[in-house]
């Protein structure tokens, strides 16, 4: 399985996702340069966190517009699978190819702490895979990540099963307490309604190995390339 | 005649900061009066900052070399330590303590800015970055306004630029209320064979710069006001300069494939003094002239002054030196990243720098005269001992009462609560401390950042610490614990200290008592980094840190020589935390328990005495405490290992518990007062844990030390009981623990 990573000039993420996705996960990975166009053969695109272009505009609104995501969009739009994670979910919401937005955190700070995850969808391949009476321990690192959608898209995503994450407890409990960026609903996750392009704020990045002392973000990333039995 | 080429005056120069004998020397150097732009030159090159004029007396009896030394303290922008596996470790400590109190978001943001350029121009990806912060009383709302400032400063421009925050203190005293401390520290690594040296060599090869544009930000002080030099009026001259961490990405990533390439002879990163200062050192370094247009400099602002051009701080930007017919090579490089990279100048025969502007000359020096080890001044100053430090050492903790264990119940409630003892959360929260994936400490908390070191078994044990008050009560001593405490953090994970970098915070350096206390905290580091053997790598000297008082007079801060220092863990495997892991452990103390409530947060802050010697300290026990502790983790016999400091044995033992949610259960000591065993601070402790079963290893290796550990207690589910008192559960604690800062910032 050959999986692309998108380097952005500002992407800070890059590198470690890279290193999960090779070292901790196995794939053949190969790195995508923003200014390039060839997608180089791969089965699935991850945009990975950072600051993209600087993002003093606003987070993603550029990097939309740079040679490389001409190609991934078209790769998404034949049902290619894309993930983007952090940066890379803000760059898909502002790409039109995940619904919602991302607004800045309720408390107008950046916030980079572990958080707990409820795999929601049962029939998107990244959530899936994950049992959801477990909660997966996962870090954010952000200072937009306050997911919000109108009514109508809401309604759409809970329809269509979309919600890939909500944020919630230790215990599985969503509720308050444990949002911590003001979500609506709690949401860390979607995916489109093809279910092939995935955007979470999380980084299951963070929780791949042993030397880090958290794994949960292995089946996260595993997911990308599972089967959907029809 | 141009302004900047017309004769200056001795008035000018004063008013840059130039003492009436500095300018004198530099007319017998040139053999003439230097025109205006080559005094702004010799002002900026012979100031405190760059020049180290009024300390590099005292630093020079620092010690500089040790077993693991790649490159020394003074040779290159930063030292590098020897890790091993042909990798080198450079690490540096700076403080931008001035900016941060005009402006306290662009002063810190550029503050890391800097410090991770400083690695970086090396050839080293900086890896982690600490910070160490300093501020006056909490309640005040500029306190407030300056730590949100700065804490926000520091968050956008580092989880920007991507290295991760492992480490850092925190601390509040009145001392520092108008002027708070902003030390930043960053830590790279390079491949030993690749080092890029900030020294120009080869006459002909050509100078670029590279990065941001050059405009009218830093330059400075408004000493510049002077009508004669330009219309502006200096109220236009921002002196805080403004960071672009985006820029700095891309300069750090097109740094690191310069080095991978022949191409670069050299390079320097443009801080202080910025073309100025990168100019003559790189060629002072290299013992050759350089030739530089001014006005090929990429500008920001139209009608720059050749002074404004020399002089500007803009950040972001690097001074190059490349080999000759290898240029295209070098701009490929900058055109992938999208950045400048103009070609300005040459390096020359002999030791002239000559800046010319539109063709004219408008600046000619020698640069071996400018910089520090070359002709810049070099002063000794007049210190004596204060009033104030007799009245102090005469101190009787006799009298002060002992509480009961009642009233111990309260006071231990009311410490975890003061903003120098609670939980920091509230900071390093907003902080990226996890990019990167090498940060162990994010799931294992450590009296150390830990960070892994890719490719490799090993990781690097990162801490800063000062205990300011305890400098305050004896420089000397207090320096000394201020090293052996960053030694014994790193011992407790299992590390072995390698080396230090320090941040020297001091008053004004021509009042004699700051300068006993300058001379002191030198000469305690100096015995504890020789004896630790943990030689001094660099660092940097802020001198004038002071409140001025309604009176008119000024105060000093507490004198601040923050410790930076790096470990070497050889196999990560043996990583221990600071966490207990499970009810039922046995817990531990190592070092003396001893009545010494000195200079401790107790001491000050819930009795109100803030005049008293410094804590109880033995160095030469420090060591054996230190190699015990790295044998007990790299034996993995500690389940968990914390060394006793701020707060006492009280705050320890919770900062233990609570990670798990677990309590404790302790025996207080007869022989010691409550308060002391409690709270007090003496050095040389720290308090482990370990299983019923391994007790035999544990004191077999303790006697080996020299130690006779003394059994504190036992580890608990929840429950918190000091000599069959209940002091609360784990959970209630935290609360109160986690919570206090925030809610002293939300507090109006």
């Amino acid at each position: 399985m050959k999986i692309g990573v998108v380097t952005f000039p500002g992407s800070n993420c890059d590198m470690d996702m890279v290193h999960a996705l090779s070292q901790d996960l196995g794939f053949n990975v190969v790195q995508l340069w923003h200014k390039d166009r060839d997608l180089q053969g791969v089965e699935a695109v991850v945009l990975p966190g950072g600051f993209s272009y600087g993002d003093y505009l606003r987070s993603g609104a550029i990097a939309r517009f740079s040679p490389i995501m001409e190609e991934v969009i078209a790769f998404a739009n034949n049902g290619g699978r894309v993930l983007g994670v952090c940066n890379g979910f803000q760059i898909l919401c502002e790409a039109g190819l995940l619904p919602g937005t991302l607004r800045h955190n309720e408390s107008r700070k950046f916030i980079c702490r572990n958080v707990h995850l409820k795999p929601v969808s049962r029939t998107a391949p990244v959530s899936m895979g994950c049992d959801p009476d477990t909660p997966l321990l996962v870090p954010i690192a952000h200072g937009e990540g306050n997911y919000f959608i109108g009514e109508e898209g809401l309604q759409s995503l809970k329809d269509n099963d979309q919600i890939l994450f909500q944020y919630c407890d230790e215990e599985g409990k969503v509720n308050g307490m444990s949002n911590p960026n003001g979500a609506l609903m709690n949401i860390a996750g979607v995916c489109n309604e093809g279910k092939n392009v995935f955007g979470m704020m999380p980084h299951p990045e963070r929780a791949c190995s042993e030397d880090l002392a958290n794994a949960d973000g292995k089946a996260i990333l595993m997911g990308l390339v599972q089967e959907v039995l029809a | 005649m141009k302004a900047s080429i017309a004769p200056a005056t001795l008035d000018q120069a004063q008013e840059m900061g130039l003492r009436p004998e500095e300018f004198d020397q530099i007319k017998t150097i040139l053999g003439r009066t230097p025109n205006f732009t080559e005094m702004c030159v010799y002002s900026v090159m012979w100031s405190e900052h760059c020049s180290y004029k009024n300390s590099i007396k005292w630093l020079k009896t620092l010690p500089k070399d040790g077993p693991h030394m790649l490159v020394k303290a003074g040779e290159e922008n930063a030292g590098i330590v020897d890790i091993g596996d042909g990798l080198g470790c450079a690490f540096k400590i700076e403080s931008h303590n001035h900016p941060s109190a005009i402006e306290p978001y662009q002063g810190a943001a550029t503050g890391v800015g800097g410090i991770n350029r400083d690695i970086f121009t090396m050839g080293a990806r900086p890896i982690a970055q600490l910070n160490s912060l300093r501020f006056g009383d909490l309640s005040n709302p500029r306190t407030k306004w300056l730590l949100e400032g700065v804490v926000k400063g520091i968050g956008d421009y580092g989880n920007s630029f991507g290295v991760p925050i492992v480490g850092g203190e925190l601390f509040f005293d009145s001392s520092y209320q108008v002027n708070p401390l902003v030390n930043a520290m960053s830590v790279g690594i390079l491949e030993a064979d690749k080092i890029i040296s900030a020294t120009a060599s080869g006459p002909g090869n050509p100078v670029y710069i590279v990065g941001s544009s050059t405009g009218k930000d830093g330059i400075q002080g408004a000493s510049f006001a002077s009508k004669d030099i330009t219309e502006e009026s200096a109220d236009d001259l921002p002196s805080v300069q403004v960071g672009d961490p985006f820029q700095e990405k891309l300069l750090l990533e097109a740094s690191l494939e310069l080095s991978t390439t022949t191409a670069v002879v050299g390079m320097q990163d443009m801080g202080a003094a910025g073309i100025t200062c990168s100019t003559s050192e790189m060629s002072a370094a290299g013992e050759v002239g350089m030739e530089i247009h001014l006005d090929r400099v990429p500008l920001r602002q139209q009608d720059m002054e050749p002074f404004e051009i020399l002089l500007s701080e803009s950040q972001e930007r690097m001074l190059v030196v490349v080999r000759k017919g290898q240029e295209e090579e070098v701009k490929a490089i900058f055109d992938k990243w999208d950045l400048h990279a103009e070609h300005i100048g040459e390096v020359t025969e002999g030791d002239q720098i000559r800046y010319y502007m539109h063709g004219e000359l408008v600046g000619d020096v020698p640069g071996s005269t400018l910089v520090l080890g070359g002709g810049a001044p070099v002063y000794e100053r007049e210190y004596k001992e204060p009033a104030w430090y007799a009245e102090a050492q005469a101190f009787d903790h006799t009298t002060v009462p002992v509480p009961s264990l009642d009233e111990c119940v309260d006071i231990a409630h009311r410490m975890i609560c003061l903003p120098n003892i609670a939980s920091k959360r509230w900071v390093w929260e907003q902080y990226d401390s996890m990019v990167g994936t090498i940060n162990r400490t994010t799931n294992r908390p450590s009296d150390a950042g830990v960070v892994s070191v890719r490719g490799t078994d090993k990781a690097l044990a990162l801490t800063v610490d000062c205990n300011a008050r305890y400098v305050q009560a004896d420089p000397e001593i207090g320096t000394a614990i201020a090293v052996a405490e960053a030694a014994r953090n790193i011992s407790c994970t299992g590390a072995v200290p390698s080396a230090i970098t320090n941040c020297l915070n001091f008053g004004n350096p021509y009042n004699p008592e700051v300068y006993w206390q300058f001379v002191g905290a030198i000469q305690g580091m100096g015995r504890a980094c020789r004896h630790l053997k943990t030689p001094v790598t660099g660092g940097n000297v802020s001198f004038y840190n002071q409140t001025a008082k309604p009176d008119g007079t000024a105060q000093a801060v507490f004198p601040t020589p923050t410790i930076g220092m790096v470990g070497v863990m050889e196999d990560r495997a043996h990583h221990t935390g600071l966490d207990f892991k499970e009810k039922g452990e046995l817990i531990f103390q190592l070092g003396p328990s001893t009545d010494c409530i000195h200079a401790s947060e107790y001491l000050a802050s819930i009795v109100g005495i803030d005049k008293s010697p410094a804590p109880y300290f033995d160095l030469e026990a420090e060591g054996h405490l230190h190699a015990c502790l790295q044998e007990l983790a790299q034996k993995e016999l500690a389940q968990a290992s914390h060394d006793v400091a701020d707060g006492g044995l009280f705050v320890t033992l919770l900062e233990m518990a609570m990670p798990r949610g677990l309590g404790f259960d302790l025996v207080s000591d007869d022989e010691v007062r409550l308060d002391a065993f409690l709270f007090g601070e003496g050095q040389g402790r720290a308090v482990v844990s370990l299983k019923d079963s391994d007790q035999d290893d544990f004191f077999d290796i303790c006697g080996s030390h020299g130690l006779k550990p003394t059994l504190l207690g036992h580890v608990t589910k929840g429950k918190v009981v000091v000599d069959d008192k209940h002091f609360g559960f784990c959970e209630e604690l935290r609360a109160y623990f986690d919570n206090a800062l925030e809610e002293m910032l939300t507090d109006e």
